[in-house]
């Protein structure tokens, strides 16, 4: 896809767009410096209009896709063809909520099942790890400390940890949760921690030119400066959680958008996994666009 | 008390270096009255800006001890007012909120709210920016957002006020104006004022006098410019001035024959 931000019809020379569009797609937030970018005076247009190809580019790369698909489906196997899959979906989506038993539920209520487990244990996360980021980032012994931990926790698979949380909270739901919060908390602790870490000795200054109290200090300096950090660090999370829940469930079972895609396939209902892939998909998509809304809200270059 | 308001007393500051201690101030002593405006010059490096946080209480010397209207100065405190260089404003406050935060410390325990907002309009006001009270700073230009930095530094009532290098961000012509506007809030508000600059120009038409400094290492003061010119002084006027002319050679002498940079 064209890296190019949508506010083309505006009708600015493309070359300002260009260096917005980098901004835009950065990690860290302290690189979000070029939206300033003074408005450039408009010309005149004499070409046909720029947003065609931008509209027409997307569109032709999923119908690619799409066609793709069809000539493997056609070539034979079992992968079902798009146009079934389509009208599968057309039926599923009509009825999302509806439920019949425990392991017989609409679509719509496998994804808020998930999404609430993703909330509880990344909401459970951000209660411990920004305030622990927050620390280690202040005090060099504390991230000393920390340091060992994190190095070797961190690039475990969250998956690893599912056999403890089932052996400690004897249940499913508590144990997926808690995968959850295990594999949420290191993004957020470590973006937080290098937050703080890259407070601007200026603003610091001021506080303490001004002898602004300890509370006064987190409130107006600490805490918006390292927000942009924070926030990146929430996107990582939430990413990363929406990615290995639809895995915990299918390991644990219930309900759930993971669960769901095991029981299709057990089902051998394969048109349903395509429709749960598609699902997951855009709903995690969903998840990282509002991140990044959230993220520009709170960027003050 | 008048003669030695801001009192600096055999200061010498020396820095743990890898390489072993680094002297950057030796035996520094100066004396500066209620409402004088000293400026201390030097080429960079020459540990003017170290001497100035001593001042501020940022740097804690090694030997010696700075008063404050006959209170030894051990921190950073309120009773002085900063201007740095980048100007610090917060970004994610509006210029009220910059210079709400400094009035709300020094004030806001004994004032009721609204003598709190009217202290930061008046200080807004002061450096004529009360139409921009409610923009951030990144919609302000280099030369306005200096002013927000003066007007916060103001706005508690310092006993004096300190300058690092204020204008030396800025372009040319913003920088003169903003020199005339410092003057006029000077002799409004009869502020004593302690500034570091490298530019002469700068330091002979702020002025009472000029100090100025020797290169590092253990640099310390070379000699004192007092410089009589009437206030208030236009610097139209002035370029002419026989003495203002004499002021501004002799610190070019000083700065550019005595302490010439061997490398620079």
């Amino acid at each position: 896809m064209s890296a190019r931000p949508a506010i083309v019809h505006t009708l600015k020379p493309p070359r300002v767009e260009i260096g917005l569009a980098d901004a835009s797609t950065q990690l860290h937030p302290a690189m979000n410096q070029a939206s300033s970018a003074p408005e450039p005076p408009p010309y005149v247009r004499t070409r046909a209009p720029e947003w065609l190809p931008r509209l027409l580019a997307p569109i032709i790369g999923l119908a690619l896709f799409v066609a793709l698909w069809a000539i493997i489906a056609k070539a034979g196997g079992r992968l079902p063809d798009p146009v079934s899959t389509w009208h599968s979906a057309v039926d599923v989506f009509s009825n999302p909520f509806y439920k019949k038993g425990p392991n017989d539920q609409g679509i719509g209520w496998n994804v808020l099942t998930s999404l609430g487990r993703v909330g509880i244990g990344f909401g459970a996360a951000a209660l411990v790890g920004i305030p622990l980021g927050f620390m280690i980032g202040r005090f060099r012994f504390l991230s000393d400390m920390a340091a060992p931990i994190i190095s070797i926790l961190k690039p475990v698979s969250p998956l690893a940890w599912l056999p403890i949380g089932l052996m400690v909270f004897k249940a499913a739901n508590p144990a997926a949760i808690y995968v959850i919060f295990v594999c949420s908390l290191w993004p957020m602790i470590v973006n937080t921690a290098v937050g703080v870490r890259h407070i601007p000795q200026d603003y610091l200054n001021v506080a303490r030119v001004l002898n602004l109290s300890e509370w006064t200090v987190f409130r107006k300096i600490l805490f918006p400066a390292v927000l942009p950090y924070m926030i990146t660090g929430v996107r990582l999370s939430i990413g990363v959680a929406w990615l290995v829940i639809v895995a915990a469930e299918m390991l644990t079972g219930g309900v759930g958008i993971g669960f769901w895609v095991w029981d299709e396939w057990n089902n051998l209902n394969v048109q349903h996994i395509i429709i749960a892939i598609f699902t997951v998909g855009v709903v995690g998509l969903a998840l990282e666009q509002s991140m990044i809304l959230l993220a520009h809200r709170f960027s003050y270059d | 008390m008048s003669e030695r308001y801001l009192q600096i007393d055999k200061v010498r500051m020396v820095f743990e270096t890898k390489k072993g201690p680094f002297c950057a101030l030796e035996e520094i002593s100066l004396d500066i009255h209620a409402g004088e405006f000293v400026s201390l010059i030097g080429h960079s490096g020459c540990g003017k800006s170290t001497l100035l946080n001593i001042v501020t209480g940022l740097l804690e010397p090694s030997d010696g001890h700075v008063f404050l209207a006959n209170r030894e100065i051990t921190g950073p405190g309120p009773d002085r007012g900063v201007v740095f260089q980048n100007h610090s404003l917060l970004p994610w406050l509006t210029c009220f909120e910059n210079v709400q935060l400094a009035v709300e410390r020094v004030f806001g325990a004994t004032e009721k709210k609204r003598a709190v907002k009217e202290r930061v309009h008046r200080a807004l006001e002061l450096v004529q920016l009360g139409h921009a009270e409610h923009q951030y700073p990144h919609e302000l230009s280099g030369g306005m957002k200096q002013r927000v930095g003066i007007a916060r530094a103001l706005s508690i009532e310092p006993k004096v006020l300190l300058l690092d290098e204020p204008f030396g961000a800025l372009d040319a012509l913003t920088r003169a104006h903003l020199q005339d506007e410092l003057m006029r809030i000077v002799a409004a508000t009869g502020s004593t004022v302690l500034m570091v600059t490298h530019d002469v120009d700068e330091a002979v038409l702020l002025s009472d006098r000029v100090v100025m400094m020797t290169n590092g290492p253990a640099a310390t003061i070379g000699g004192i410019l007092t410089i009589d010119l009437p206030r208030p002084r236009d610097r139209i006027a002035l370029a002419g001035n026989k003495q203002y002319v004499e002021s501004r050679a002799e610190l070019l002498e000083f700065l550019y024959l005595k302490q010439m940079r061997e490398a620079a």
